[in-house]
């Protein structure tokens, strides 16, 4: 009777995937609520409270709104790209959700590339911006679409040498084993420099303010989705959440141990909730910075980047080598 | 291990397909966008390739380097110029014979050199027996061919050099322009 159970094992994986996409799209609908909320309070005001109880339904109530739009393809845009820019968006983030290791038994994939295949999907998901800025043929999507070329093509050097110092010490580009590598001490202890490049190379991938630029509703109307509406807007906001969670879940990977906790906190939740529970600090984090910070000009944003993140990821590997070589971590 | 291994060549030749179409469309399209995003195409097919051959590492890096970046460039120029539009009416027309004869014979060449390598067993499994990490790449890349990887590094650092000196604020045709804008100023003032 055992014999055939192996032949359901691609059926468990669709079933794995389905799970954690039907999870995750509501987590990021949740968020919108989650930010608008603590906005709110940290701001000294209610927020959105009127949808059922502390106005946790909010998300439903835009997610009918949002159905209810007409769905509009501009005249004057090149219909088919205008189409496929934001499910490139969504479709680029979710995949890299494959190969994050959420708990020591839960996780699609345990690719031997994992960390080259999230920054590979986080480059792909600049066609989203760029296109829809492109195809949508006004003057704010293209303005906001050329700013998030720049931007996101400048960030992910750095994101990309970030990490690196990561793979230096852990010998592997596989999550699940650098995750199991932190068993004896976290890498933040040594990488804090790595992580402070990656955690703002992350918001400027997401494109989330204070690095907003692509869609500065101030200068540029909405940026690149100026044209878009319904179901299609939508999608971008999806994706922007979902980065947040992401770009949260893979710092809490690379550097804070994933499911790992030391030992008397380690029994008291299971090994996913710690997760969890790092990854809403990570996304809190994310939040409260939106609210704090100023948005910068586009010119500092870039200098910014070649000038300080550039050199300190540099500075950090090549201190991370060298302390590799005299055997010092 | 069977089903397995043929479910794997059947996913390659796929991968190969969609490749082989996407580089047609990419050439036969009159809109550059559109163009560009078959490429696009064709590259994350010959990454999937590469990933089924057992080299990884390899596919990673074509679709970081080729689709995730230098095509991302490509894109954010066609933009900045508008090229966007047909741009096949400024383009050269040579239609002679003798431009299709030097293409031929080196096509000609690849294909002579891709039936054998079909063919031959010996390649076939030299191909599909090992797994290329990263780790190797590495070792390789720093140990026997460090000359080439210096080269490289020179060559880049060459245009580095050049595009900031293009780029320089305070060049001569900057403060051309700029007199020019003041005058211009002037006059609607």
């Amino acid at each position: 009777m055992f014999e055939y159970l192996w032949q359901l094992e691609p059926l468990w994986k669709v079933v794995e995937i389905s799970v954690m996409i039907s999870l995750l799209i509501p987590i990021a609908a949740t968020l919108v609520w989650v930010e608008r909320r603590m906005i709110g309070i940290w701001q000294d005001r209610y927020g959105p409270n009127r949808v059922g109880p502390f106005g946790i339904l909010q998300p439903l109530a835009d997610l009918l709104k949002i159905l209810g739009k007409e769905d509009w393809v501009p005249p004057f845009s090149d219909r088919l790209v205008f189409v496929l820019a934001p499910i490139i968006g969504a479709v680029c983030v979710l995949m890299s959700f494959a190969v994050v290791p959420f708990s020591p038994s839960i996780g699609v994939s345990d690719l031997n590339i994992g960390l080259l295949f999230f920054l590979a999907m986080a480059s792909l998901a600049v066609y989203s911006v760029v296109l829809a800025g492109w195809a949508s043929n006004s003057k704010y999507a293209m303005l906001g679409g050329m700013r998030a070329a720049a931007q996101t093509v400048s960030y992910e050097v750095f994101m990309g040498l970030s990490v690196m110092g990561v793979v230096l010490l852990t010998g592997t580009f596989n999550l699940r084993e650098i995750v199991l590598a932190q068993t004896d001490g976290w890498l933040i202890q040594t990488q804090f420099v790595g992580f402070f490049v990656f955690l703002i190379a992350g918001i400027a991938e997401s494109h989330r303010l204070p690095f907003d630029l692509p869609e500065a509703e101030t200068e540029l109307t909405a940026g690149f989705h100026t044209e878009y509406s319904g179901l299609k807007f939508a999608l971008f906001f999806l994706s922007e959440y979902l980065g947040v969670t992401l770009i949260s879940a893979m710092s809490v990977v690379l550097f804070f141990g994933g499911w790992l906790m030391p030992e008397p906190l380690a029994s008291w939740l299971p090994p996913l909730f710690w997760f969890i529970l790092k990854i809403s600090f990570f996304v809190m984090f994310f939040i409260l910075l939106r609210t704090s910070l100023p948005r910068p000009r586009f010119d500092q944003l870039l200098s910014f980047g070649w000038l300080v993140m550039l050199p300190l990821a540099l500075l950090n590997l090549l201190v991370t080598a060298l302390l590799r070589l005299g055997g010092i971590i | 291990m069977n089903i397995e291994f043929a479910s794997v060549e059947m996913l390659f030749y796929l991968a190969g397909a969609v490749a082989i179409i996407a580089s047609l469309k990419m050439v036969t399209q009159k809109n550059t966008v559109h163009a560009l995003l078959y490429l696009v195409v064709s590259l994350l097919a010959v990454a999937v390739c590469f990933y089924l051959m057992g080299a990884p590492f390899a596919a990673g890096l074509e679709v970081i380097v080729y689709a995730g970046a230098i095509l991302v460039l490509f894109v954010f120029a066609v933009m900045m110029f508008g090229l966007s539009v047909d741009e096949t009416l400024h383009a050269p027309q040579s239609r002679g014979i003798s431009n299709w004869i030097g293409p031929m014979l080196l096509a000609f060449a690849l294909l002579l050199e891709l039936i054998y390598a079909i063919d031959s067993i010996d390649i076939q499994q030299k191909l599909t027996a090992n797994i290329v990490d990263a780790k190797q790449v590495g070792t390789l890349l720093y140990g026997s061919y460090l000359l080439a990887v210096e080269i490289a590094s020179f060559l880049l650092l060459a245009g580095l050099v050049a595009g900031y000196h293009y780029a320089k604020p305070n060049s001569d045709m900057h403060s051309i322009l700029h007199s020019q804008h003041n005058k211009n100023n002037q006059r609607s003032s």
